[in-house]
């Protein structure tokens, strides 16, 4: 079945570009794959629990499929409420044993040997995360697995030197971690929680999302070989119902979720009366503010990678452009130049700029906001570029003529989409930037350095970005304001989430 | 046409402009592709020899090397100007006579510029006169440093008029003006003033030609090109000797300005010893090995 089908047959039309300049070259790239054949990859994975792969209590598997090709690549196991409870075990029994006997240094160590040998396997976990999650290969490659190594290098760092992380406190950790993470950076996720969380002296059960399983058990092998403790590390499959086993265990101290502000929402809820400490990393609405002092083509450049990266799967996506009245045709007019020269199709391509969308589930729901978006009155665009007639693809797409009251501009769309409004003062830019109920990230383009401050003091963000966005670093602490978030990941601030001080 | 204000500063962010570099130079170029982008680049190049010790013998030589860059492969394509002083011109036109080959000359006082306008509107004339198809001419740094932006704008238009039929290649010695910033203005003001291209370096400096420079060069064309319809011409110069440079530039050509600059009348390489590089990867494309450059002349 051809899922293009149902994009031809949407309400809408892809509209060709009105644009001067043409990029429909007489000189176009060849393909040019990333190997795969290196990597192996099972028919089927177990559980990890207490360092070893055990076969899930029931016997339920669940298969796992490549978005880019609808093929199936292997089959997961599904872990049930006694998986669940044999993995907290583990997890405790590691705690109380081994893992707190041995001295702070060591376990930097062991924290260290694992980011040196994702270094080692980087380009194998590369190929992984994007032949399961569809995200192109230049990103995996160069920016999930390089901060992936970068996220544990720098926790390892801190592990004997909590008590200057928190002067004149003598930091102790919370014991189980349940973590629960998402698909869009599912090896990147796994390592914010799980870094942070060794390095304080905790152990962890860690459920990876159930579309994108794969480098989180490669990971598992990894830590075996590693030779880390067993039950250090527990690593369970399964999709929701997995996850509130997680939650709702009673021997688990802290919980660590990253996903849709819905599901946050429902954790928060079967959380309240219990003494669990927990962190919650939600939804998002970037808002992208750009000022007529802008550079403008740089702007656009990182309007592009706000929105764009990751197939706009990206909690902190920046997928709503302000942009100041005088230069607002100029940017749009740029922004759809710009829109022809990404490269949609093949994950394992090098040259490919934006892959597929996660899954089919995701597929639709992005789809349907597409159509809403029109029903809504809005101006859709979308570049005219070749998409494969197989597996889940969407056009890199423009909403223009929209306003606040519009879904498409404040609901969470998790797509390449981007809706573009206007502003005239940077006091309505403000208010436009911060009349959402999400909170997590947004960035400013102006020349001007006071202008920055303005903006970064008044915008209700956890994270703001000027003249640039996207941009990650282990010391950095993330988080969001209002329903994006609950404390904060990365940084001293991310070593402080997984302490008693 | 409307003249912009040249006091105004078009703001260029630094880092942005190198991390597009950065990012375009992920571009994987591979197999036919990339034997398309080498011969495109081959038809590219200014042939060049701008030295105090250039003779006709050399002169010579050059211009053979231009109609026939690699004898046992006789289909590629010739280089697109040979570019010398003044002096050579009447000697390479003679050579290059019947040949779709043109002429290009520096001018102006090249390589400083340092001289009266007068002098530098005879140097052009008398290139012109020998029969160069192309100036090159040096804008006066030191003038747009101080902020005179019209004397350099009306030097330019000067130099153009000289020109007669000529094309105008316009030499911003970006090495020379430190900043992105002027980089955009000296190019903006280079376009409206009558170039037909604008050239980021003489060579006889570094840094000379930087793709970052060549980025901000071509998003000026850009803006040009939307305001006035008016397609310029670009050349980066100096300091581009291998066919994976060569390549990156391509790539940020299309991916900034499309397929209708991706002709020598709009994209030009300033350079020598890239040609071999070129053909060297050329032969390695088509037969699979390397060889020495001992096989290719040294011209």
């Amino acid at each position: 079945m051809s899922n293009n089908t149902e994009t031809k047959d949407a309400p809408y039309k892809p509209t060709s570009p009105n644009s001067k300049l043409d990029f429909e070259s007489v000189w176009e790239y060849a393909p040019a794959p990333q190997s795969s054949d290196f990597v192996e990859v099972k028919e089927q994975y177990n559980l990890f629990i207490g360092g070893k792969f055990v076969k899930p209590s029931k016997g339920r598997y669940f298969k796992s499929t490549n978005p880019a090709t609808q093929e199936e690549i292997t089959e997961f196991a599904e872990a049930t409420q006694k998986d669940v409870d044999n993995a907290v075990k583990a997890a405790r029994k590691a705690y109380e044993g081994e893992w707190s006997r041995i001295s702070a240094k060591e376990r930097g160590k062991y924290l260290y040997r694992i980011a040196r040998m994702l270094q080692e396997r980087a380009r194998e976990f590369a190929v992984l995360e994007s032949m399961d999650g569809g995200k192109p290969i230049r990103e995996s490659r160069d920016v999930d697995i390089p901060l992936v190594a970068a996220y544990f290098f720098y926790y390892a760092g801190w592990a004997d030197k909590l008590e200057y992380a928190f002067p004149g406190k003598k930091p102790k950790p919370l014991g189980v971690c349940g973590q629960i993470i998402p698909w869009n950076f599912p090896l990147l996720m796994l390592a914010w929680k799980i870094a942070p969380a060794l390095a304080c002296g905790n152990t962890v059960v860690l459920k990876p999302a159930e579309t994108t399983s794969l480098t989180a058990l490669k990971f598992a092998e990894l830590v075996k070989d590693c030779g880390l403790p067993d039950g250090v590390i527990n690593i369970v499959t399964g999709a929701g119902q997995t996850g509130a086993e997680i939650v709702n265990h009673k021997d688990i101290d802290k919980v660590a979720f990253t996903g849709s502000t819905n599901v946050g929402k429902i954790i928060q809820k079967s959380l309240a009366g219990t003494d669990k400490k927990y962190t919650l990393e939600l939804g998002g609405k970037g808002a992208l503010v750009v000022f007529e002092d802008a550079p403008i083509d740089q702007a656009v450049e990182g309007i592009i990678n706000a929105i764009y990266f990751n197939q706009g799967h990206v909690c902190c996506a920046g997928s709503r452009l302000l942009v100041q009245e005088g230069v607002a045709d100029k940017v749009i007019a740029k922004l759809k130049d710009r829109l022809e020269t990404l490269i949609v199709g093949d994950p394992m391509d090098k040259n490919t700029d934006i892959g597929a969308i996660n899954s089919k589930e995701q597929f639709e729901t992005v789809n349907k906001y597409l159509e809403l978006g029109v029903e809504e009155g809005a101006d859709i665009y979308q570049s005219k570029c070749d998409i494969p007639d197989n597996g889940y693809f969407i056009r890199p797409t423009l909403f223009t003529n929209v306003s606040q009251s519009n879904r498409v501009v404040q609901e969470e769309i998790f797509g390449p989409v981007l809706t573009v409004q206007t502003f005239r003062t940077a006091d309505e830019g403000i208010e436009k930037a911060n009349n959402t109920p999400y909170g997590l990230a947004s960035g400013v383009w102006t020349d001007k350095g006071s202008k920055i401050f303005k903006m970064g003091s008044k915008m209700r963000a956890g994270v703001i970005w000027a003249n640039t966005y996207n941009k990650f670093d282990p010391t950095s602490p993330f988080g969001g304001y209002k329903e994006s978030g609950v404390g904060r990941e990365g940084g001293l601030h991310g070593l402080a989430a997984y302490t008693k001080i | 046409m409307k003249y912009p204000d040249f006091n105004h500063t078009i703001p260029i962010d630094n880092v942005g402009v190198e991390e597009r570099v950065s990012r375009l130079n992920k571009r994987s170029i591979k197999k036919e592709s990339k034997v398309q982008a080498l011969k495109l680049a081959l038809s590219m190049i200014d042939l060049t020899t701008l030295e105090g010790k250039d003779s006709p013998g050399k002169v010579i030589q050059l211009c053979k090397k231009a109609k026939q860059p690699h004898p046992s492969m006789p289909n590629l394509p010739t280089v697109a100007a040979v570019c010398v002083y003044p002096s050579m011109v009447g000697v390479a036109k003679k050579e290059l006579k019947g040949t779709d080959i043109n002429v290009a000359s520096v001018a102006t006082a090249f390589p400083s510029g340092q001289a009266p306008l007068s002098m530098r509107l005879e140097d052009t004339k008398y290139a012109v006169s020998e029969g160069a198809d192309e100036i090159d001419m040096v804008i006066s740094r030191g003038a747009f440093l101080k902020g005179d932006f019209e004397l350099v704008f009306d030097e330019i238009a000067a130099v153009k008029e000289a020109c007669g039929d000529a094309h105008l290649k316009v030499i911003l010695e970006t090495g020379e003006l430190y900043t992105y910033e002027n980089v955009r203005k000296a190019s903006d003001l280079a376009m409206h003033a009558g170039a037909d291209f604008i050239k980021t370096s003489t060579g006889k400096m570094s840094p000379a030609a930087t793709q970052p420079v060549t980025l901000v060069m071509l998003e000026a064309i850009r803006d040009f090109y939307y305001k006035t319809d008016k397609m310029i011409g670009m050349k980066p110069a100096g300091g581009i000797r291998t066919a994976k440079q060569a390549i990156q530039y391509l790539v940020i050509v299309k991916e900034t300005l499309g397929a209708a600059w991706l002709t020598n009348e709009y994209f030009r390489f300033g350079a020598s010893s890239l040609t071999n590089d070129l053909l060297m990867q050329i032969v390695k494309q088509d037969t699979g090995h390397y060889q020495s450059l001992d096989y290719f002349s040294a011209d």
